[in-house]
């Protein structure tokens, strides 16, 4: 690991502006009349945020291809739960598939 | 708390049950994968309760074992995490009046679950009971997950064969694809992901997600004029 000092550094920073976050957003209902718009701005920021994290931890590993196993697992993830499969079925099948790919030689 | 299980069907209380085993069993994953990369224990354990939101927790670990700053790994997260304040803007008056220590854990205890059931209650006791009764069940769930998930890891060694690496790109999918039903987010979702990949051989980790951000213009091109 790195500098220890650092990661606690990074982890505090991390943890207390989560927390701000959390707290400020009902502080703020009460006080302000947010524009609709600019709420559904902030999702599709998420939303976009999410979908880069779930492509770039799906399909990369440092700077190049993860390989086959995980992308198949994660797409047989997405599929369940785009047919509302329960979360732990999506989760548990991801990994099932990836690990099944991998005992049978798939990268 | 006892009159959250007068309050919510047990249905309810099943999903949300499930959605906390779900949140353990992903914690041992998060924890796992801390310990393989490289991290003492008190790291994943330390974030699993200080942080407790899950998908800015492995972007954290993913970015300082990839070589990056902590700091800039925690600033990542914090993009990551500021979901949770148009969540706070969205839902109704959680915490109700009451003590201060109230408040705050009920700030802490919003995630994407609780806000999840929350919003799918009717009435406004059965949003908080199903907010706070989720809410609490990921603070015991995640933690004690990454914990177990930690002296796993240092055990085994090798996650990677049990698929433990697609669990976490997979979660975040099914966290999306309830929004994934409209166009417009799809095409935006789609967009910041290729943004995303193709910045990947070139910027440092957790760069190109927050890159990715511009695909965020594609949903206000189409607004109707005034």
């Amino acid at each position: 690991m790195k500098d220890p000092t650092l990661v606690v550094a990074g982890l505090l920073t991390l943890s207390a502006g989560t927390f701000a976050f959390r707290f400020c957003g009902p502080v703020l209902r009460q006080r302000i009349a947010f524009p609709p718009r600019a709420g559904k701005l902030l999702e599709a920021a998420a939303v976009v945020l999410l979908a880069a994290l779930v492509a770039t931890t799906g399909l990369t590993e440092g700077h190049g291809f993860a390989g086959f196993a995980r992308p198949a697992g994660v797409l047989v993830g997405g599929i369940l739960a785009w047919r509302k499969a329960p979360f732990l079925v999506v989760v548990l099948a991801a990994a099932a598939t990836t690990a099944v790919l991998r005992l049978l030689g798939v990268p | 708390m006892g009159s959250i299980y007068r309050t919510l069907s047990r249905g309810t209380l099943r999903d949300i049950a499930l959605a906390c085993l779900a949140v353990w069993f992903i914690g041992l994953s998060y924890g796992a994968i801390a310990v393989a990369s490289g991290f003492p224990l008190w790291v994943p354990a330390a974030q699993s309760v200080l942080v407790l939101a899950g998908a800015s927790e492995f972007l954290f670990i993913g970015i300082v074992a990839a070589g990056g700053n902590p700091l800039a790994a925690a600033a990542a997260g914090l993009l990551v995490n500021a979901r949770h304040l148009p969540y706070g803007l969205a839902l109704p008056d959680m915490t109700g009046p009451g003590r201060p220590w109230r408040r705050l854990l009920g700030s802490h205890v919003m995630n994407d679950e609780s806000v999840v059931f929350a919003l799918a209650q009717e009435d406004l006791p059965r949003k908080r009971a199903a907010y706070w009764a989720c809410g609490l069940g990921v603070l015991l769930c995640w933690p004690a997950g990454a914990v177990l998930g930690a002296l796993i890891g240092s055990v085994i060694g090798n996650t990677s064969a049990f698929g433990l690496d697609a669990m976490f790109p997979a979660v975040i999918l099914a966290l999306i694809v309830p929004a994934l039903r409209d166009r417009v987010m799809v095409r935006a979702a789609v967009t910041g992901a290729v943004i995303a990949l193709a910045a990947t051989p070139f910027l440092p980790a957790g760069l190109p997600e927050l890159l990715a951000l511009l695909a965020v213009l594609t949903t206000i091109r189409h607004r109707p004029t005034p």
